[in-house]
């Protein structure tokens, strides 16, 4: 029973770990699906996470914390737009100037308006999201098997968890069964074509990044009101980059995205659990190395060991219309 | 259009003097409403930044430490870049050098000093590239973006260093996650052992010899870059790989040397960082270095020339700004990260936001001279 149980909290927190890089990987797809490469959703993660903190503090509602995250990430987008679309500046660049200016001004404005630590006062339980018990979770827990997997497993998570899984199918018909995403993916793929049709390439892309701006800054609000109560200095902690490679594995599909990111929660889950715990022949990992395997394991997974990955044909070039 | 420019009429000061001072005055007002978001004022600081970088001899000091810093950093993001390649790993590679430097220099302690230093520089040099190889080999060879592994490899480094710090290399006899110290007779001289020989008194100074080398450096990688046959192909292909690779240049080949030299150069870093001031490894040494690099070589336009100033401009914000941050209790020194993500979007990937109005003004003006 033990083992069960060991189980069940490891795919519980697999699915917690893994939400902030579901919404993530979807943001990605938005915006490379319309072929603007998106390197910056680490610092937009960042950035919804402490504009949510701060929102959450002043207005007394997680709910304004959301929104104001929403606005400042699709702004971000949209200067990442105006950079890399409108001004066909280089995008890698202009990802790699919001993610250092993120970085460097939530801290900042952290330590100057709530004092030198760099974190914003915590959130009392009326400011945050709080986990929510699914209907009947305590009656049915003590049914074997769909109690565990309905009490323990499923129910118990913060909003966030449910819309990161529900944003997938989502996402996956937004891209693929309608017309709006069979443009986005056309851009992506053929803007010269998309334009002799009478589209506007440049339109669609910052369409595109509004959405990818809306998603991303749900992952940043999970983290800083929801499974903490406080924003801190660089707590996105790399997420923006896994999820990057998790869509890259998954092949810019939102499925197969999605299982990368689950892969990337189970190895954090995993990586926690083994802290500390002595395991047969090896011993105990040190922390340290212990902790750096979910990097590890992107670069394994960049590696494409399991075949080479294909990006959106025209990501990364800057539309020039012809005259 | 009429902001259609012919570029060979453009007066080479315009493209590489005057748009790179626009782009760069529009980033520090970005950067001065920042710093009155915070609740300071910024012409306060900006005097600040001027005291503490120019206003004594020991802060003049501290800013050109910085600077050489900068100077390897900027160089290493340069060179990669010439090739198209993004290596921004070389916060991981300064860090993996400063390993390499520390296991040579306790290794080959009976040669002679100048010697060890020799080995030193080599070893900072091998140890930066070693970390950027893989990297490297997986964007030649799988087309793995290098953005994505290099920030892995930084995580990694990081983890590894402290994991070696803490349990290997630490010297036992102390608390904190640090190795022993060099022998005094390895620590290059500083700017107060040459400011001592001119009988001038200073208490302390980070400045070292690591300086010459920075300007070492940036003469290999001019000459690398722009007078080999090496450079030429890696411009070639970062320029256009199709067409490099009709001309029978290995793309796979010029990928990796790129990559290794670029790490080769942030390892330097620890040069000055170990030989020159702590002396020992401590635990995060590179402190950024490696990220501000980024925003040097991009001001400076990728050119030694250029990343000289642009690394000289960072020493001040750097030392200025500790001088901010002393006297301003709202400003942290992460304002001045964020002025670097700034200045990367205005000279980066907003360089052409007034080029072409710039350029066409100057194109005019100077037809208008030549047809009166």
């Amino acid at each position: 029973m033990e083992f069960l149980s060991d189980i069940a909290s490891l795919t519980n927190s697999t699915l917690r770990i893994s939400t902030p890089l579901v919404f993530a990987a979807m943001a990605g797809i938005f915006a490379e699906r319309s072929g603007v490469i998106d390197f910056s959703l680490e610092g937009k993660m960042l950035m919804a996470a402490f504009v949510a903190a701060v929102g959450s503090y002043f207005f007394g509602n997680p709910w304004i914390g959301l929104l104001m995250a929403i606005v400042a990430c699709v702004s971000l987008s949209m200067l990442h737009g105006f950079a890399s679309v409108t001004h066909k500046g280089d995008q890698v660049v202009s990802c790699v100037a919001i993610n250092i200016l993120i970085i460097g001004l939530t801290t900042a404005l952290a330590a100057a308006w709530f004092g030198q630590a760099g974190l914003t006062p915590t959130l009392t339980d009326d400011q945050r999201f709080l986990e929510i018990t699914l209907p009947f979770a305590d009656a049915l827990r003590e049914i074997p098997i769909i109690g565990l997997i309905y009490s323990d497993i499923l129910s118990g998570h913060y909003i966030f968890v449910y819309l990161a899984y529900l944003s997938v199918p989502i996402v996956y018909w937004v891209v693929f069964k309608t017309s709006f995403g069979l443009r986005v993916r056309a851009v992506g793929e053929n803007p010269s074509a998309v334009d002799t049709a009478g589209i506007n390439v440049f339109k669609m892309r910052y369409k595109a990044l509004a959405i990818n701006g809306v998603l991303i800054a749900f992952a940043g609000a999970h983290l800083s009101t929801a499974v903490n109560a406080n924003f801190f200095r660089e707590m996105s902690a790399g997420r923006g980059y896994l999820a990057l490679a998790a869509m890259i594995f998954g092949k810019w599909h939102p499925k197969t995205a999605l299982i990368a990111c689950l892969l990337f929660g189970f190895t954090d889950a995993l990586q926690i659990r083994l802290q500390g715990v002595e395991l047969p022949t090896i011993g105990t990992i040190p922390v340290q190395l212990i902790q750096a395997v979910p990097y590890v394991l992107t670069v394994i997974l960049l590696a494409g060991f399991v075949g080479k990955a294909i990006a959106p044909s025209a990501i990364g070039q800057p539309y020039i219309k012809e005259r | 259009m009429g902001n259609v420019v012919d570029k060979s009429k453009v007066p080479w000061w315009v493209s590489n003097l005057i748009v790179p001072l626009v782009n760069l005055s529009l980033a520090l007002l970005v950067s001065a409403l920042f710093i009155f978001i915070a609740g300071e004022n910024p012409a306060k600081a900006i005097k600040l930044i001027i005291y503490g970088s120019f206003g004594y001899i020991e802060g003049f000091a501290y800013t050109l430490y910085y600077t050489t810093n900068f100077i390897f950093t900027g160089l290493a993001f340069a060179v990669a870049f010439h090739c198209r390649l993004f290596n921004i790993g070389g916060e991981g590679q300064a860090y993996i050098g400063g390993l390499g430097v520390f296991l040579v220099a306790i290794n080959v302690s009976f040669l002679p000093v100048p010697i060890i230093w020799l080995l030193s520089i080599a070893g900072a040099f091998v140890f930066g590239a070693a970390w950027a190889f893989i990297p490297a080999y997986l964007q030649a060879k799988r087309g793995s973006h290098v953005v994505i592994t290099t920030i892995m490899f930084n995580f990694i480094a990081s983890s590894l260093m402290v994991y070696l710090l803490v349990d290997v290399i630490r010297d036992m006899d102390q608390m904190g996650p640090h190795t022993v110290a060099l022998p005094k007779e390895m620590w290059l001289p500083s700017f107060k052992d040459f400011a001592a020989l001119f009988g001038i008194k200073i208490r302390y100074s980070p400045l070292n010899l690591s300086f010459l080398l920075a300007i070492a450096a940036s003469f290999f990688v001019w000459f690398l870059v722009w007078k080999t046959k090496w450079g030429y192909e890696m411009r070639a292909v970062g320029h256009n790989m199709q067409a490099a690779i009709y001309a029978g240049i290995s793309p796979y080949k010029n990928i990796i040397l790129a990559m290794l030299i670029s790490g080769g150069l942030a390892g330097l870093l620890s040069i000055n960082e170990i030989l020159g001031v702590h002396h020992k490894i401590v635990s995060g040494f590179p402190a950024g270095y490696g990220f501000t690099g980024i925003a040097v070589a991009l001001m400076g336009r990728n050119h030694p020339i250029g990343i000289f100033p642009a690394a000289f401009l960072f020493g001040i914000l750097y030392q200025g700004g500790s001088e901010v941050t002393f006297d301003m209790p709202n400003i942290t020194r992460y304002m001045f990260v964020a002025v670097q993500g700034v200045i990367i979007l205005f000279s980066g990937a907003l360089e052409n936001l007034f080029r072409p109005q710039i350029e066409s003004f100057f194109v005019n003006r100077l037809n208008r001279e030549v047809d009166a």
